[in-house]
């Protein structure tokens, strides 16, 4: 896809995640929100995938380890084709398949089941191991969150990833300042990343986790990497698409009003007619 | 052949045959290795073993991610430290999306010993019933351990198998069969019936001995599948004995003896007096001296049984 197709398709995404909100009335739409173009470049671009044989042996994995995202994961999924977009509007309800957070027994498409924080990147190496093991090809993607830094197995993982030369591994931060009770840097501290993740031994790389071409480069550098793992260091805006709810802490886990989700998605169809 | 081995001695020796035979079994472990008796596999196959370091989490969030992948992971380190310090990714990285993930952990019990109290996994059995998805196996001698191992590497799904540390009576040969969701009654008595495993189940025997030669005819099951738990067999046993005394190296809250006081409360309400940890954690000392200390002895057993023959004749 070009990238102003992969914009469209985050755009596509953005405006999913808030009518999906509105409707189930709860929900997590700051983080969700700063992750769409991370999420529609790699659904769209980078991961070998086929929707129509979600447990194919060959394809890349994706680990949502920042669970609470699943709307994110949920509406790249429907848009790609491995369930119809209706069933985004069974989120969160009684015996629907998709759940609060995701659930790879539920959900097709769906790798790995996450939502307690800090555990997505062990289960992303274990991926990476078999596939080393089973002389496979296939990539596996992690995306983290910034406050997801402060538990402790991710640096558990983190140091496994690089003792075992996962370079199958790509992992992501999605680095957008906030966590639920305020600036990631007041709740605890986790800068200086860059140097953290380089002392662990990985490869790093620091983008703007909204510019696609950006994103797309990074991706790609990732994959020439030998015998390292790689980190992308993605800096977001959390919130990102619609005014109000950008970098607000406040937005992390409040779904929109019928009105405030209105006005969302106002925004973000103009935003889709500028991009033309 | 040896008149005792460790569990744990017999996990190593499992993990060898199922090395030769099934090439996507793998081990993981933390730096325990030696004492677990995962190094042996690693020895032999270095490219399917995978030292996680002193980081149990990862140790079993890994594992999840290499059975998402179509491994069987056989992760191992000692029991307080897997079901403790990784209950959650326990609970969520593996029994949640029903992972075929199998949890060996060893040195359960007070029969750890002079590592004490901190070392010594006594709630393990409680916590990891809990869990749904979660097979829970506690394998009484070498030969029931080496089948348990295989059982659960033919299983599809989340097990726990809990091992120790001590060196135990061997009981059952290879005639043995011992089948997840079965308990084997290896004595049949009709007026009390002793529901054991782990290394309960020797003294249990020796304990029916002893009350044969007093007249008293006692049944013995080994309950090593605590869950799924074999309800049919208690039911049938309880009913014929009308009095249970059960046995285990755990606190008597939570584990085998409550698995089946439940199960007899709802099906067949019998006498029962269960023998386990008076909820209270080991300390350090001699694993015999331990179970002296602690009333695991076929002694404590021949008690039990007196006690819950009097609330039978009542
Ligand atoms: C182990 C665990 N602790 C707490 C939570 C509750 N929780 C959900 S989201 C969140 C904040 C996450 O912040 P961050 O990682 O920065 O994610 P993002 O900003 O991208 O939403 C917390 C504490 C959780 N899901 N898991
Ligand atoms: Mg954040």
């Amino acid at each position: 896809m070009t990238t102003i197709e992969l914009k469209r398709v985050a755009n596509v995404i953005r405006q999913d995640i808030i009518s999906m909100l509105v409707t189930a009335k709860s929900g997590h739409p700051g983080g969700s929100l700063s992750a769409a173009d991370i999420v529609a470049t790699l659904f769209f671009n980078e991961m070998r995938i086929n929707p129509k044989d979600p447990k194919w042996a060959d394809r890349d994995r994706f680990v949502l380890s920042k669970g609470h995202a699943a709307p994110v994961l949920y509406s790249a999924l429907a848009e790609k084709g491995y369930f119809s977009k209706e069933e985004l509007k069974g989120l969160r309800q009684t015996g629907h398949m998709l759940q609060g957070h995701p659930d790879m027994k539920k959900t097709p498409g769906v790798d790995m089941s996450t939502g307690s924080l800090g555990q997505g990147l062990s289960a992303a190496n274990g991926m990476a191991l078999a596939g080393k093991l089973d002389g496979k090809d296939y990539r596996v993607y992690a995306l983290l969150g910034d406050g997801e830094m402060a538990e402790g197995q991710v640096w558990e993982a983190a140091m496994a990833s690089a003792h075992y030369k996962l370079d199958n591994v790509t992992a992501i931060i999605d680095y957008n300042g906030l966590q639920i009770d305020g600036k990631t840097d007041s709740v605890m501290c986790s800068a200086p990343l860059l140097e953290k993740w380089q002392a662990f031994c990985w490869h790093v790389i620091e983008v703007d986790g909204h510019d696609i071409d950006a994103l797309l480069a990074a991706f790609a550098e990732a994959k020439t990497v030998k015998g390292k793992p790689t980190m992308i260091i993605a800096k977001t805006v959390k919130g990102k698409g619609v005014s109000f709810m950008e970098d607000q802490a406040g937005w992390h886990g409040n779904a929109p009003s019928v009105e405030q989700g209105e006005q969302a998605l106002k925004e973000l169809r103009e935003e889709a007619a500028n991009l033309g | 052949m040896a008149d005792k081995q460790a569990t744990r001695e017999a996990y190593g020796k499992a993990l060898l045959i199922l090395g030769a035979e099934n090439p996507n079994v793998v081990v993981l472990d933390a730096d325990l290795s030696k004492s677990t008796k995962t190094a042996d596999f690693g020895k032999k196959y270095p490219e399917r073993f995978f030292n996680m370091g002193i980081a149990e989490s990862n140790l079993l969030g890994t594992a999840a991610g290499l059975a998402a992948a179509g491994k069987i992971p056989f992760a191992s380190t000692f029991a307080i430290f897997a079901v403790g310090r990784a209950f959650e990714q326990i609970r969520n990285s593996i029994a949640y999306p029903k992972l075929n993930v199998k949890i060996a952990a060893t040195h359960s019990g007070i029969t750890v010993g002079e590592d004490g109290g901190s070392h010594q996994a006594i709630e393990d059995v409680a916590i990891m019933r809990a869990v749904p998805n979660m097979v829970v196996l506690v394998p009484a001698d070498g030969e029931e351990t080496r089948q348990v191992i295989l059982a659960s590497a033919k299983y599809y799904g989340p097990v726990y198998i809990r091992m120790g540390r001590l060196d135990v009576p061997l009981l059952f040969d290879e005639d043995y069969h011992f089948e997840i969701g079965k308990a084997n009654v290896l004595k049949e008595g009709t007026d009390v019936a002793i529901m054991a495993n782990g290394i309960m189940v020797s003294m249990a025997l020796e304990a029916a001995s002893d009350l044969a030669a007093e007249g008293i005819k006692v049944s013995v099951v080994n309950v090593a599948s605590v869950k799924p738990l074999d309800e049919d067999t208690i039911v049938r046993v309880a009913k014929t004995t009308k009095a249970v005394v059960t046995a285990e190296e755990h606190n008597i809250i939570g584990g085998l003896g409550s698995a089946i006081s439940e199960v007899l409360a709802e099906r067949q309400p019998t006498p029962i007096v269960r023998v386990g940890l008076k909820d209270t954690f080991g300390e350090s000392g001699k694993p015999v001296e331990l179970l002296e200390k602690y009333g695991l002895t076929k002694a404590a057993l021949i008690k039990a049984v007196h006690e819950v023959l009097a609330k039978k004749q009542k």
